[in-house]
């Protein structure tokens, strides 16, 4: 019961992704297929990525507004290297994540040794980071393994099949065979790195500096080290993302325009996610179920005959109405100080 | 020189140090110019007045943004508020063109005050929120294409005419920066402006009503951007998706360069129009060197932190 209250916030968002995709399920003419899951978990996975690349900073109390034009630059970097023999492909990968670690790293060093506002900070490197990804790639392209893009963007079936590891038709393979891959990233991703982070000192650190950056000070935490940690891990999901959005469009594309909303869809996706702005509540896990809300949401003009015009505008809508549900928090409020917070 | 400039005081600090940086970015670009092509564009007034006449949209919006970052919040809802009061002028047009963009910007900063002073929402995500309605109000609007209409003659007359060989824009941008200097320093809403920016418990408790500065402030930032949009329409003759788009950053910077500080209560004005000037110039610079859109990126972003890592370093946390 206490974790339920705890959790009230990720729980609401839990309730909300799995009220929706069923409906959205319900009311599809294909509904509850692999074909159509297979195509949502693709199309979530980058801004899924972003945003739990986006809820560390937002944690320490701070903003990473450079996200999205790091998953930019990483999506760049593996359209230039993710390719020729299996090695080769690896070694891409592995340099692809490090790009975005080193640059997540960067903002750190410049944010705690800096003493920068992480908002203001991240704003000018992310201008840095477009213009590495606009080196890189003057023109959208590139040349990704086609196999790669075939087995990560499929059910496990295929996965299994287009390396043929073992007969995809095994028996004891069918009850998982169904699954997508990229969920399978995505969520196994969160596990090795979110969750042991999380339950470390400098995990723990990240959300003591949140809730009151002196009280962890002067417990003794390692404020410095926690902060660039922090940043670092922000910087290699974000390239995760990149990584896979170069991996399922075979290209990379330094858009500015794409940067910046993939950026701004990540604060939201985080808020959705029932992490608090002032930082110090919250999790990666629960920004992902946000991430994919705002997902499913954009499934619905598909099946829902709407104008394609007044798309943006009900998209803008549910968006608004969706984080004014934090407003209830004020009509508890006994005292009315406790709003200025 | 060093008791000199501690004799200075720190609101003042970023201020200098912007504009002595603005001497340097005038003579690296003269010295460029005189080098390759043995003139000095970038010290003809001819020249000096286009680059103002393009940084007045940027000033303006700039101005706008101060008002909310004094107060410790943000305004991410200027790029459509921008695009959505210059498509409105244009498909109003006639006489009521540009009372109608002051009125659309007067709209949208109240609905962003209410949501941040009575709701509550922080402002980073509600503002976000409002500029995608905004946005798919436009696109429900013009049908996601350009709309057809024309400027009307004294948006046109607003924006790209000259009085006395100095364009018009430029005046537009000195009344609004009169205006919103005599707002923060003359008025008790600007010093309310900046008690609540330092602490809106204890402002609140001294009896100033915090929530109608935060949704006037909101309101002055969304005729600021209004006003830039019809400019910006009047300029180039039409109105068009995504115009406000490029100023959103860009106004955050020049506010933060100018030594204003991001978490509120502490800035002033000039500084903010040293940024905008500041930042105006770095991009005509590397417009001349024609640096590719790569470097700039690059070199924009580097200088931004380079100048915070001189002057914008906040205090360590000690308890």
């Amino acid at each position: 019961m206490t974790l339920l209250r705890q959790n009230r916030a990720f729980v609401g968002a839990l309730a909300m992704l799995a009220v929706l995709y069923l409906v959205y399920n319900i009311m599809h003419p294909r509904g509850f297929s692999t074909a159509v899951l297979v195509q949502n978990a693709n199309e979530a996975v980058a801004i899924a990525f972003v945003a739990m690349a986006q809820t560390l900073p937002v944690l320490l109390g701070g903003l990473d507004l450079s996200v999205g034009a790091v998953m930019t630059l990483a999506a760049c970097v593996a359209s230039e290297l993710v390719n020729g023999s299996p090695a080769e492909i690896l070694l891409g990968m592995f340099a692809t994540l490090a790009v975005g670690a080193a640059f997540g790293f960067m903002n750190g060093i410049i944010i705690v040794y800096g003493r920068l506002q992480p908002i203001i900070a991240t704003l000018a490197t992310g201008a840095v980071a477009i213009g590495l990804a606009l080196f890189i790639r003057p023109k959208p392209g590139g040349d990704v393994d086609g196999d790669l893009n075939w087995a990560l963007t499929n059910s496990l079936w295929d996965f299994v099949d287009t390396y043929g590891f073992f007969d995809p038709d095994a028996a004891w393979f069918q009850p998982i065979s169904w699954i997508p891959v990229p969920l399978i990233l995505l969520f196994g991703m969160a596990a090795i790195v979110w969750v042991p982070f999380k339950k470390s000192v400098t995990g723990r650190t990240v959300y003591a500096i949140g809730s009151a950056e002196g009280a962890a000070y002067m417990s003794g935490l390692p404020i410095d080290r926690a902060r660039i940690a922090a940043f670092t891990l922000g910087g290699f999901l974000a390239a995760c993302g990149g990584l896979y959005l170069a991996i399922q469009t075979s290209s990379g594309n330094a858009d500015v325009m794409q940067a910046g909303a993939y950026t701004l869809n990540s604060i939201a996706a985080v808020v959705l996610g029932g992490t608090s702005l002032l930082g110090g509540a919250g999790g990666a896990i629960g920004s992902l179920v946000g991430a994919l809300i705002l997902r499913v949401i954009s499934f619905y003009f598909r099946i829902v005959s709407i104008d394609p015009l007044l798309q943006p505008l009900i998209e803008g809508l549910v968006l608004l109405a969706a984080v004014s549900l934090g407003a209830i928090r004020t009509l508890r409020v006994k005292n009315r100080l406790e709003l200025f917070r | 020189m060093t008791k000199l400039f501690s004799r200075i005081k720190p609101e003042n600090r970023p201020i200098l140090i912007a504009s002595a940086f603005i001497l340097v970015i005038l003579m690296v670009g003269t010295a460029y110019t005189l080098s390759t092509a043995g003139t000095a564009p970038l010290l003809s007034p001819g020249y000096v007045l286009q680059q103002l006449q393009i940084g007045s949209f940027l000033g303006i919006v700039a101005a706008g943004m101060m008002m909310v970052i004094l107060l410790g919040h943000i305004d991410l809802s200027v790029p459509w508020t921008l695009t959505a009061a210059a498509m409105m002028a244009t498909a109003v047009g006639g006489d009521m063109a540009v009372p109608t963009g002051i009125a659309v910007g007067l709209l949208v900063g109240l609905v962003n005050g209410l949501g941040v002073a009575y709701l509550r929402i922080p402002s980073m995500i509600f503002t976000l929120g409002v500029d995608s309605v905004m946005r798919g109000l436009m696109v429900a609007h013009t049908g996601g294409f350009a709309p057809q209409d024309q400027a009307t003659p004294f948006m046109r007359f607003l924006a790209a005419e000259k009085i006395l060989g100095i364009p018009m824009a430029i005046f537009v941008w000195a009344l609004v920066s009169v205006i919103i200097t005599i707002v923060l320093t003359r008025t008790s809403f600007g010093r309310s402006i900046y008690a609540t920016g330092i602490r809106e418990a204890a402002a609140y408790l001294s009896g100033i009503r915090t929530r109608l500065v935060i949704i006037g402030a909101f309101m002055m930032s969304g005729v600021c951007a209004a006003i830039a949009g019809v400019l910006l329409a009047g300029y180039s003759a039409k109105a068009y998706q995504g115009m406000g788009t490029p100023y959103l950053l860009p106004a955050i910077a020049a506010v933060v360069l100018g030594g204003t500080r991001i978490l509120g209560g502490q800035g002033r004005y000039v500084g903010t129009l040293v940024g905008v000037i500041l930042i105006v110039l770095l991009n005509s610079v590397l417009s001349i060197m024609q640096m590719p859109e790569a470097g700039r990126q690059v070199i924009y972003g580097s200088v931004i932190v380079g100048m915070l890592l001189v002057y914008g370093r906040g205090t360590k946390v000690t308890a």
